[in-house]
């Protein structure tokens, strides 16, 4: 067991904890680095997406899981991103540019939705953002000189200094560069007054306000960083696949993030990535159950609708804290070991406790 | 006329958004979570009223009355099992566990061999029909559509108005703690609402069977009661009515006036506007935290 005495608050906000951090996750950059040379180039596709995914959830997790506001059209944002990396690839322009357009297209379109949730939270939000996601859903159907409506869009591979990103490595490492640097920069958000005052927000808006927090400035710029990080994992989802389609962006995308970030464990970095994992590797693991599992459920087209509803309602109820928190539970048991108490992590018996106004 | 024509049709659809919107009406006021799963039981009541009626051989109306007793049970055993042992915590994880039963909900009967993947028409008896009323056609299940909404709102208005079981739910939605303290058995009502809620979702999906078919993936009309329950505002039962009406109208509306691509997202662009405009819906009340 490790004891860390803290004497000071930078030593609190720094970001590696302790020597073993920095250990583990160097050891976590190597193994990744040498990755295209140790794996089959289908599971670098799928390392690939879940890098992909990553820099998508760690945008949804800032939101969802830092700030509390709760999206259920992210896909639009996904979406975004994508079709203006598409569309700017195809008029030439190079890779670097054309991401950080793409970011930034999508977090001009996240504070456009920012704005009116600064009027309604909870239940609202969740609508006001369904109805959002519907709506770009339907411009990205409708608006064909740009999209290419339902027949859907060719995307061409990223060019960079005159290098042509398209085979398997090479792009990989291009998605594992952004996905470093997205999770440092929200790392260091996070430790920063702008993310104590995101996490301040969720905790409590009435008392966050009367800390002097300006609710409508935080709030929005949570949806515009949120909406980039999604609007650049578009790009790459977009290059990934070389051909984008309205209905890749459709709510049951927008539900599969949501579902990501939950299962991963909201409220924490790790958990964007856990739940990227997750979300990639189910469809491989129920593929493989089918070879045991009796051919009428086998071979029954609704299973992995099933598998994934099940998993999720297991989740809310037995592991709220999701993969994540199930991590802390198991590393604190081997830490504490003779001493762990059943119920450690338990919240409070929380019967009609109400978070409607009242 | 054609504008009558339109309204009408848009009435009629609007009966269905704001039936289900109901149930979303019912479950927040009790449980102060939305149920994303309100679709998808609309979904299973047809189901179940199609399974009634072509496998057990029963008569239209012998049916529907088993499918929505069979519903309402559902609901009330689903809130035991999955909903009352995650109470009280952030009303995030249940709209989170509600999305999830509405893909097991959906997974399950696609799963059904030979049943789940295709379209079904439910045999009912007035299919096809209608009225000629001056140059007005209407359509016969449209009317019964209206119609039977109009009796369960006035039912549901004598229940809640009259009934002890109604004002408890009522006395309970206004404040858990106070109505818990004053003897009234919260979870078992929280229970009944639920079943109260799957019950008028299986009447939904009955109703709209003959309109559209029946389907694994009929339960997606779940979405646009969102945007009615929103407009009616949120804890207001007549609201959700009022509101499925604006919305069905609006959509029928744009569907014929608008270009293309309209029709899919009016219910969307209001329920935006409204959320600006006035975002505690047409029948919402105000309230304040205090601190």
């Amino acid at each position: 067991m490790r004891f860390i005495f803290k004497t000071d608050y930078n030593q609190d906000i720094r970001l590696a904890k302790h020597g073993g951090q920095v250990f583990w996750y160097s050891g976590l950059l190597v193994a990744m680095l040498l990755a295209p040379w140790g794996i089959s180039e289908y599971w670098l596709a799928q390392l690939t997406l879940i890098l992909i995914y990553g820099i998508v959830g760690l945008g949804l997790m800032l939101l969802a899981g830092f700030t509390g506001q709760f999206s259920i059209g992210h896909a639009a944002f996904l979406g975004v991103g994508a079709y203006t990396e598409a569309v700017l690839t195809g008029a030439g322009v190079p890779f670097p540019l054309s991401i950080a357009a793409a970011g930034a297209l999508s977090a001009a379109v996240g504070v456009v939705v920012g704005l009116p949730a600064l009027r309604v939270k909870g239940v609202y939000l969740g609508i006001a953002t369904l109805s959002f996601g519907f709506i770009v859903e339907e411009v990205f159907a409708r608006w064909e000189s740009v999209t290419g409506g339902n027949a859907g869009k060719h995307v061409k591979s990223p060019e960079m200094f005159g290098w042509t990103l398209d085979s398997g490595p090479q792009f990989y490492f291009l998605c594992l560069l952004l996905a470093i640097a997205a999770t440092l920069a929200i790392l260091n958000l996070l430790r920063s007054p702008t993310g104590r005052a995101f996490v301040a927000i969720r905790d409590s808006e009435v008392s966050a306000q009367s800390m002097g927090i300006h609710l409508a400035r935080y709030k929005t710029m949570s949806f515009a960083i949120s909406a980039a990080l999604a609007g650049v994992g578009g790009a790459l989802y977009a290059h990934n696949l070389h051909f984008i389609s309205p209905e890749q962006f459709n709510i049951l995308q927008s539900i599969d993030l949501l579902l990501m970030v939950v299962i991963g464990g909201l409220g924490s970095v790790h958990g964007a990535f856990l739940g990227a994992i997750f979300l990639i590797s189910m469809p491989q693991v129920i593929a493989l159950a089918k070879d045991w599992l009796p051919s009428a459920i086998g071979q029954a087209p609704g299973l992995q609708g099933a598998v994934y509803g099940l998993v999720l309602i297991a989740f809310v109820m037995f592991e709220p804290l999701g993969l994540y928190g199930r991590w802390l539970k198991v590393r604190t048991y081997l830490q504490l070991f003779p001493f762990y108490r059943r119920g450690l992590f338990k919240r409070q018996k929380s019967f009609q406790k109400s978070e409607r106004l009242r | 006329m054609q504008l009558l024509q339109l309204i009408i049709s848009g009435i009629a659809q609007g009966c269905i958004y704001g039936l289900i919107a109901l149930g979303f009406v019912l479950i927040y006021k009790a449980t102060e979570t939305v149920s994303f799963v309100q679709g998808e039981l609309m979904m299973l009541g047809a189901f179940i009223g199609l399974a009634c009626m072509n496998f057990l051989g029963f008569p239209f109306w012998l049916a529907v009355p088993c499918a929505i007793v069979a519903m309402a049970l559902f609901g009330v055993l689903s809130e035991r099992v999955v909903i009352r042992p995650i109470l009280g915590q952030p009303a995030f994880s249940i709209v989170m566990l509600t999305i999830g039963m509405g893909y097991v909900g959906r997974g399950l009967i696609t799963m059904v061999p030979n049943i789940g993947t295709e379209t079904h028409t439910l045999p009912v008896p007035y299919k096809d029909q209608a009225w000629n009323v001056g140059a007005l056609v209407l359509n016969v299940e449209q009317m019964v559509v209206i119609g039977s909404t109009a009796v369960l709102s006035l039912l549901l208005y004598a229940m809640f108005k009259y009934s002890k079981l109604g004002i408890a739910m009522q006395a309970a939605s206004q404040n858990q703690l106070a109505a818990y303290y004053m003897g009234i058995p919260v979870k078992r009502l929280n229970g009944l609402v639920w079943g109260l809620a799957a019950a008028v979702a299986a009447i939904a999906g009955l109703l709209l069977a003959p309109i559209t078919f029946v389907h694994a993936n009929m339960g997606f009309i779940g979405l646009k009661a969102f945007p009615a329950a929103v407009v009616g505002g949120f804890g207001s039962l007549p609201g959700a009515i009022v509101g499925g009406l604006i919305i069905g109208i609006v959509e029928s509306l744009s569907g014929f006036y608008l270009p293309d691509g309209f029709k899919d997202t009016a219910a969307y662009i209001v329920v935006l506007l409204m959320l600006v405009v006035k975002p505690n819906g047409l029948f919402g009340e105000r309230l304040r935290k205090k601190v």
